[in-house]
């Protein structure tokens, strides 16, 4: 049983200017149930992703049952039996239970013609394997996230995998999802299959888990048996900090209401109440589709409200379009950095002076080049972007100064409500930690903060309050004085 | 100690940055080079004929047109998008004015007659900039994809033209306004040339130093991003179409008075001729980056190629689509590949 079925040794792997894994090494017994933990942009996906054949390692080893490699290929890889259920399942939307599962299967076959027959006798032999019960002729896009799931998961049992990389599979099921998910996995482990499970959370890794490797700004920083882990050291080997010293006290002054919705629904959530008050940082929080992103859209002007109102400061706005959002002082750092923020190939000077530019030009709308310069290389040093030149593409930069670049620009606008949609998400923990000495600081300035996010720890070392949403509603209020991550993992 | 070293970065940020850009601009060199180069070629194997004054008027009168419409198509490409109706708004903004001048200016003498030709002229660029318009609002409130819209509108303003005209050439306009295709200044500048070096002047400008400009670069960059921050993507995109329809028209313009007459199909082949001048220009066909004066240079090039060309009589016209095909795709291919080498320039630049 000690045998590895995967070893990877030393590997290293550029992007651009980001050096995202350090040598890191990588080891995956036959049968065994293994997590791999580590923040987001601790090079986890990168690492699969090599493992995969999708990148090419920039140095190290790859060894797979016995076999060395200097790196993989897509194809290689499936030979070998690793499949890979992606967060986004890989399945067809528009295609059939069964075509989903037998697609692959026929393919491989290379045969020009194919009978339905054929297709439906395939489907039902990768569905018993893992006893799921699901109409074969439903469109997999009506179907539940979690069987989507399960599908990926059967279509890649017939294709006989010896090793199933799990990214994150538990990020948008619900408790009695996870607890089928994990029954699944049990009997897997059983038949002889290797799991590699990556994740975040901490209970879910105590509960299912042989052993652990966890992953830290692109190096490996302890890997071990399971029992040999406890939640302290879990929390240190992630964060690389004692968990006591992160929670920065919280003595704010807040203010009058600066921000409130009534009734307010729209196309992903109902009802919601909810009021911001200045100076203080609301958390919202819940699964993937829970409408927390359909919200911090509304709020932007960029989705439409069915019914409710929106106040400002008491006053009932109406706010059609992030120009008018933007005029009315709000402001949205968005979810996906690279396609709703950032203007990748170019400087990041422009990319931060983006909301300002009609103040820094003249009335003939002819802009002031220094002013744009010293507005730019004002924010570059305040908020600390770590980069030799502002022209360069902001491409060039790591997430977290990315990140810090959309910051520095919603800042620069002076809003007095200011929403993050998963402000950290693929953020070092170094940048991490000024992300939120920096949203404190702000708040401590009178800004109303909303702060949208799946990442517990986040939400308990920021926020003042939190609201949890399921199924577009909310379902839960907890105040600072009850925040922790048991009560917070209670109500998701 | 991070700290620190971070000031000292940023301290000099300003002068650094001044000095790269100017660095990271090779295309304009690029450009520069390839045009003397094939100047100093042309000079030495055909002194006589290259060089004459009859030659440079001539390239000046050619040039003038289609380059004017390639900083048209080159404003939509900044945009993300492109513009292949540009020569059929420059010969549909030629028919109006010159059907009106015909009609009302033909008739009167003296002051009057000047009025209608200015009425005229006015009304050819208020023609461009309606069918730009119409243009922006099919891509930017429509969503109809830029290369659908722009095939679509380019045979409509073709179809107008033709039921206008029909079908035929709209020749004999007023004197004074002919007169104009015909002024040099300082006898070596064709009054048109003149008027295409204003615009160019003035586009390289409104591009590169206003906000408009920029929001544009950043538009044709990334379309959800400017959204996402706080711009009105329908208003710069249906900008940067009328701009390309008024300079269109103004293309039209200047042909018109150039060879006195005009016609609903007058010169398809610029079409492909003004994607090509762009994009050698350093018009990026993914939009967001190129620079105006780059297209200028990109125009003087062909031009010189083109002039070059027809000195030799064994090279037939027939030729002529074959090659520019050929410079097309070299450009693109020689672009694809520059671009990869200054990525890895900025990659080990970047990394620590």
């Amino acid at each position: 049983m000690s045998e590895n079925l995967i070893s990877v040794k030393g590997i290293h792997k550029y992007f651009g200017g980001v050096h995202a894994l350090k040598g890191v090494d990588l080891q995956i017994k036959k049968g065994e149930v293994h997590c791999l933990a580590g923040e987001n942009g601790c090079g986890k996906s990168t690492i699969i992703k090599v493992i995969s054949g999708v990148h090419k390692p920039d140095g190290g080893d790859i060894e797979i049952d016995g076999q060395k490699y200097d790196y993989m290929t897509p194809t290689e890889s499936i030979k070998q039996g690793i499949q890979i259920i992606y967060q986004d399942f890989s399945v067809f939307p528009n295609l059939s239970v069964i075509e989903n599962l037998a697609f692959n299967k026929v393919l491989a076959n290379k045969k020009k013609f194919v009978s339905r027959k054929e297709f439906r006798r395939i489907a039902e032999e990768a569905i018993s394997k893992i006893d799921f019960d699901v109409d074969l002729d439903a469109l997999v896009e009506t179907l539940p996230v979690a069987d989507k799931q399960l599908i990926a998961i059967s279509r890649a049992l017939l294709d006989n995998a010896k090793l199933i990389i799990m990214d994150e599979p538990t990020t948008a099921l619900t408790k009695k999802e996870v607890k089928r998910m994990f029954e699944i996995i049990e009997r897997l482990k059983k038949e002889g299959v290797t799991i590699l499970f990556v994740s975040h959370k901490l209970e879910e890794v105590f509960e299912i888990c042989d052993s652990v490797t966890i992953f830290r700004n692109g190096k490996n920083v302890i890997s071990c048996p399971v029992s040999e882990m406890d939640e302290k050291k879990f929390s240190y080997h992630m964060t690389g900090r004692h968990f006591e010293e992160d929670a920065a006290p919280k003595t704010r002054n807040i203010g009058g209401t600066v921000l409130e919705t009534k009734q307010l629904s729209a196309q992903g959530f109902n009802d919601v109440n909810l009021q911001l008050r200045k100076g203080e940082i609301l958390g919202i929080t819940g699964q993937l589709g829970s409408g927390r992103t359909e919200l911090s859209l509304a709020l932007f002007g960029l989705l439409n409200p069915d019914k409710g109102e929106i106040k400002i400061e008491g006053k009932e706005v109406k706010i059609p379009n992030p120009a008018k959002a933007q005029e009315l002082g709000i402001a949205l750092v968005p979810e996906d950095r690279l396609t709703e923020g950032l203007f990748l190939p170019q400087s990041i000077k422009r990319n931060i002076v983006i909301t300002r530019i009609d103040e820094l030009s003249n009335k003939l709308g002819i802009v002031n080049t220094n002013s744009i310069d010293d507005e730019s290389a004002k924010w570059v040093r305040d908020i600390g972007v770590a980069t030799k030149n502002d022209e360069f593409p902001v491409s060039t930069l790591s997430g977290g100064n990315q990140q810090k670049v959309l910051l520095a620009r919603w800042i620069a606008s002076e809003p007095k409500v200011l929403i993050l949609n998963g402000p950290t998400v693929g953020v070092d923990i170094g940048a991490k930690h000024d992300i939120h000495n920096l949203l404190r600081d702000l708040a401590s300035k009178g800004m109303g903060i909303i702060i949208v996010s799946d990442d517990v720890s986040e939400i308990i070392n920021t926020c003042d309050r939190v609201i949890v949403m399921q199924k577009g509603q909310i379902t839960a209020e907890v105040k600072e004085a009850d925040l922790n991550a048991k009560t917070l993992a209670n109500y998701i | 100690m991070k700290t620190v070293a971070q000031t000292n970065e940023t301290a000099t940020l300003r002068n650094k940055s001044k000095f790269s850009f100017n660095k990271m601009d090779g295309n304009i060199l690029r450009l520069l080079i390839i045009m003397f180069t094939i100047f100093i070629v042309a000079s030495i194997t055909k002194p006589d004929t290259f060089l004459s004054l009859a030659n440079f008027l001539s390239m000046e009168k050619q040039l003038v047109e289609y380059g004017l419409m390639a900083i048209g198509v080159g404003i939509a490409m900044i945009a993300g998008g492109i513009d292949l109706s540009a020569v059929y708004i420059a010969n549909l903004s030629a028919i109006v004015a010159g059907l009106f001048m015909k009609t009302f200016a033909s008739a009167v003498t003296g002051t009057e007659q000047i009025l209608f030709i200015v009425l005229g002229i006015l009304l050819g660029l208020l023609t461009g900039v309606v069918c730009g318009l119409f243009n922006g609002f099919l891509i930017a409130k429509l969503r109809v994809p830029a290369m659908l819209a722009t095939l679509g509108t380019m045979q409509l303003y073709m179809g107008i033209a033709i039921i206008m005209t029909g079908g035929s050439i709209v020749s004999g306009l007023p004197q004074p306004f002919a007169q104009l295709g015909r002024t040099n200044v300082f006898q070596v500048f064709t009054l048109s040339f003149i008027v295409y070096l204003v615009i160019v002047a003035f586009f390289s400008y409104y591009i590169g130093k206003t906000k408009y400009g920029m929001k544009l670069y950043l538009l044709g960059t990334n379309e959800k991003a400017t959204k996402f921050a706080g711009i009105k993507n329908h208003k710069i995109i249906m900008r940067a179409y009328m701009l390309s329809g008024v300079i269109s028209a103004s293309a039209g313009l200047l042909s018109l008075a150039r060879i006195n007459s005009a016609k609903a199909d007058f010169g398809s082949s610029f079409v492909m001729l003004t994607i090509l001048i762009a994009v050698l220009g350093g018009i990026n066909p993914d939009g967001g980056k190129g620079k105006i004066y780059g297209i200028f240079l990109a125009t003087i090039i062909v031009q010189l190629m083109s002039s070059y060309l027809n000195m030799f009589p064994q090279i037939s016209n027939f030729y002529r689509d074959m090659i520019w095909g050929i410079a097309l795709i070299l450009v693109l291919i020689i672009n694809y590949v520059l671009n990869k080498k200054s990525e890895a320039k900025l990659m080990r630049l970047t990394s620590q």
